[in-house]
C-alpha cells in the first residue's frame, strides 16, 4: 500500500507536478507495483553485499591532457532560449524574498 | 530494395562488384521504408542526408563489410545533425551535435544510417506503446505490437526494411521484440560495447546491441560496434574477436543448462513445444541439454523494477528544460520551470517508472527496496555464474507468449512488466544474451533464448546460427506483409 500523501511527496522530491486523476492512479498502480516489489522481503539476505555497479570497478587512469570536443556554439545550439551565449532561465530568486 | 532475401555479404559482393552503388541502395531503401512506414511505422525520423553519405561512400570506394550498407539505427543512440528523441516529447527537438561511439565506428566502416526507429519513451516498455510519436506494429499481424523497447528495429529488419539494426537492451529490450518479429538480435556482456552517446535508462543494466534476421549480419555489425572506448569507463579491454569469420555451428560437446524456472507458469503451449523442438535439435547435433535450478528467479522481475527504476530517476533528473528539449511556457521562476518541463515533457509510463525510482530511494523506502534489491541480485549473479562454471549456455524460451495485442497491456503496468521475467537475468547479471527463432505459436513467431559466459559472445552467435541453420526461419515472409507485393 503506498498512501496519496505518499504519492504526492515522491512526486514533489522527483520534480513532477501531477493532475488529480494521475494522483489517484498512482496511489492504485504504484500500491500494486510496491507491493510486488515488497516480495523481496522473503529473502534472506544477511551478510550479502548489494550490487550497485557492473563491469571493472577498477579505477583508470589518464594523462591530464585537454582535448577538444564541442564548441560553445555548439553546446548552446540545444538551448532553448539564450542570450548573449548565455543559457536564460526565468528568475531564480523570487522578488518577495529579495524584499 | 528488399532486404528478404539478402545478407551483408550478398550487398558487400554487388556493391565490391560495382553491379549496385551505396547511392542505389541507399534510396531504394529509403523508398521501401517510406513506402512502408504508413503500414508499419518503424521509423521516427528517416535519415535525408542518407543518400548523400552513401555518395561519400561511393567516391571514396567500397572497402569493409559494412562499407555502403544502410542500417537503421535505434533513436535512443544519438547522431550527430539527425534528430534523437528516445520517442519522448521531452527531446521533440533534439538535434545532437555530437554521435555515440557506435555510431562512429558504424561510419568509419562505411555503414550508412537509414534512420532512427521507433522504440518505447526512454526504452521503458515492452511494446512500442509508450512512444510519445507512434506505436509500430508487428509484420506478423498489424494488430499485435512489435514488442520492445526495440520495436521499431526489430519491425524494420523483419519487414525487409534493412538488413540489420542497433537496438538496446536494459531488460529484454533487443530479445523481446526479436523474438515477437522472428529475427535474431543480441544482447551482448556489460561492456562489451560503449554506451558513450547512449541515452541513458539504467546504467548499470543498458547494453547497445544488433538485430538482424540472419545471425551472419549480427555477427558482422558486434564486431564493428564492440570494444574499449575512452570515453566510457565502463567499456571493457577484453579483446574483439572476429565473430563472422568464427562463426561455427559445430554443437559436438556443448553443455546446455535448461533452468527449471524458465518454464513459467502460463507460458503459451506452442511456446513451450517450440523451445523443446529447439533443444531437441541441440540434443542430435551432438550437446547435451540438462535441467537446472535458479531458485532466486522468481524474484528478478522485482529486483529489476527496483534497480532499473530507481537508476532511471537518477538518470532523468537532467531533462529539466534548460539546456535543451522541451521547454514549459509561461513560467514564473527556475522550479516552475523545472516541474513543468517535466510534467509536460514526460509520458505515463515514464513518470510511473520515476516515481517507483524516487520512491525506492528515498529515506524509510531505501533498506527494504533499493539496498535489498541489490543483495538479491548479488544472490542472483551467484546462481547463475554457478550454472555456466558447469554449463556453457543457458537456454529457454524468449518471451512466455508470442506478440500480444496493441492496447491489450498498456493499461495494466504489472502485466506489462511480467513480459520481461525471462529477459531480465541476463541483464541483472550482465551477461551476453540473444533471440533466435524457434518456430511459430499460432502463426507468430517464437524465440530460443541461448546466454552465455561473460565475454562469450562467440558461443552465443554460434549455437543461434547452429539453430539458424537447422530451421532456416529466415526464409519465412512475414504473414501480414505476403499481401503486399
Amino acid at each position: 500500500m503506498i498512501s496519496k500523501e505518499e504519492i504526492l511527496h515522491v512526486a514533489k522530491l522527483a520534480n513532477l507536478k501531477l493532475q488529480d486523476d494521475e494522483v489517484d492512479d498512482f496511489v492504485s498502480q504504484l500500491g500494486q507495483i510496491v507491493e510486488m516489489e515488497g516480495n523481496l522481503a522473503d529473502v534472506d539476505t544477511t551478510g550479502v553485499e548489494p550490487t550497485y555497479n557492473m563491469g571493472d570497478t577498477n579505477t583508470v587512469f589518464r594523462e591530464d591532457k585537454g582535448i577538444h570536443t564541442q564548441t560553445r556554439e555548439q553546446m548552446l545550439e540545444n538551448v532553448p532560449e539564450t542570450d548573449n551565449n548565455l543559457i536564460k532561465v526565468p528568475t531564480i530568486v523570487d522578488k518577495e524574498d529579495d524584499e | 530494395m528488399d532486404y528478404m532475401k539478402e545478407t551483408i555479404d550478398s550487398l558487400h559482393k554487388k556493391l565490391a562488384d560495382k553491379e549496385l552503388t551505396s547511392e542505389e541502395l541507399t534510396n531504394q531503401t529509403l523508398d521501401n521504408i517510406n513506402a512502408k512506414q504508413k503500414d508499419l511505422n518503424t521509423f521516427i525520423t528517416v535519415n535525408d542526408k542518407a543518400v548523400e553519405a552513401a555518395k561519400k561512400v561511393d567516391e571514396d570506394g567500397i572497402k569493409g563489410p559494412l562499407s555502403g550498407i544502410p542500417i537503421a539505427i535505434k533513436d535512443n543512440i544519438v547522431t550527430n545533425g539527425i534528430k534523437t528523441t528516445a520517442a519522448s516529447k521531452i527531446l521533440y527537438n533534439f538535434m545532437p551535435v555530437y554521435s555515440a561511439t557506435v555510431m562512429e565506428k558504424l561510419e568509419a566502416a562505411g555503414a550508412i544510417d537509414a534512420g532512427k526507429t521507433n522504440l518505447d519513451e526512454f526504452a521503458m516498455g515492452s511494446s512500442t506503446e509508450t512512444s510519445y510519436y507512434k506505436t509500430s506494429v508487428n509484420p506478423w499481424d498489424f494488430s499485435r505490437v512489435p514488442g520492445g523497447s526495440s520495436g521499431g528495429s526489430a519491425a524494420a529488419v523483419a519487414a525487409g526494411e534493412v538488413v540489420a539494426a542497433l537496438g538496446t537492451d536494459t531488460g529484454g529490450s533487443i530479445r523481446q521484440p526479436s523474438a515477437f518479429n522472428g529475427i535474431f538480435g543480441i544482447k551482448p556482456t556489460y561492456g562489451r560495447v560503449s554506451r558513450w552517446g547512449v541515452i541513458a535508462f539504467a546504467s548499470s543494466l543498458d547494453q547497445v546491441g544488433v538485430m538482424s534476421k540472419r545471425v551472419e549480419d549480427s555477427a558482422t555489425v558486434l564486431a564493428t560496434i564492440a570494444g574499449h572506448d575512452d570515453h566510457d569507463s565502463t567499456s571493457s579491454n577484453e579483446p574483439v574477436p572476429d565473430y563472422r569469420a568464427n562463426l561455427n555451428k559445430d554443437m559436438t560437446g556443448v553443455k546446455i543448462a535448461v533452468p527449471k524456472e524458465f518454464w513459467h507458469e502460463g507460458t503459451h503451449p506452442d511456446v513451450v513445444e517450440s523451445t523443446k523442438k529447439a533443444l531437441d535439435a541441440y540434443k542430435k547435433m551432438g550437446a547435451t541439454v540438462e535441467e537446472v535450478s535458479l531458485p532466486t528467479l522468481k524474484h528478478a522481475v522485482e529486483v529489476y523494477y527496483v534497480l532499473a527504476s530507481s537508476e532511471a530517476s537518477s538518470n532523468l533528473q537532467r531533462y529539466d528544460g534548460v539546456r535543451y528539449g522541451y521547454r514549459a511556457k509561461d513560467v514564473k521562476n527556475i522550479n516552475d520551470l523545472f516541474v513543468n518541463s517535466r510534467s509536460e515533457g514526460f509520458g505515463d509510463e515514464v513518470k510511473r517508472r520515476i516515481m517507483l525510482g524516487t520512491f525506492a530511494l528515498s529515506a524509510g523506502a531505501y533498506d527494504a527496496y533499493f539496498k535489498k534489491a541489490a543483495q538479491v541480485r548479488t544472490m542472483f549473479i551467484e546462481e547463475l555464474s554457478a550454472v555456466l562454471d558447469k554449463y556453457d549456455l543457458i537456454m529457454g524460451p524468449s518471451t512466455t507468449s508470442p506478440a500480444f495485442k496493441i492496447g491489450e497491456k498498456v493499461d495494466d503496468p504489472l502485466a506489462m512488466y511480467m513480459n520481461d521475467i525471462l529477459t531480465i537475468p541476463a541483464n541483472l547479471a550482465g551477461l551476453p544474451a540473444a533471440s533466435v527463432p524457434a518456430g511459430l505459436a499460432e502463426g507468430l513467431p517464437v524465440g530460443l533464448q541461448i546466454i552465455g559466459k561473460p565475454f562469450a559472445e562467440q558461443a552465443v552467435l554460434n549455437a543461434a546460427y547452429a539453430l539458424q541453420e537447422e530451421n532456416k526461419f529466415y526464409e519465412k515472409i512475414p504473414t501480414a506483409l505476403k499481401g503486399e507485393d
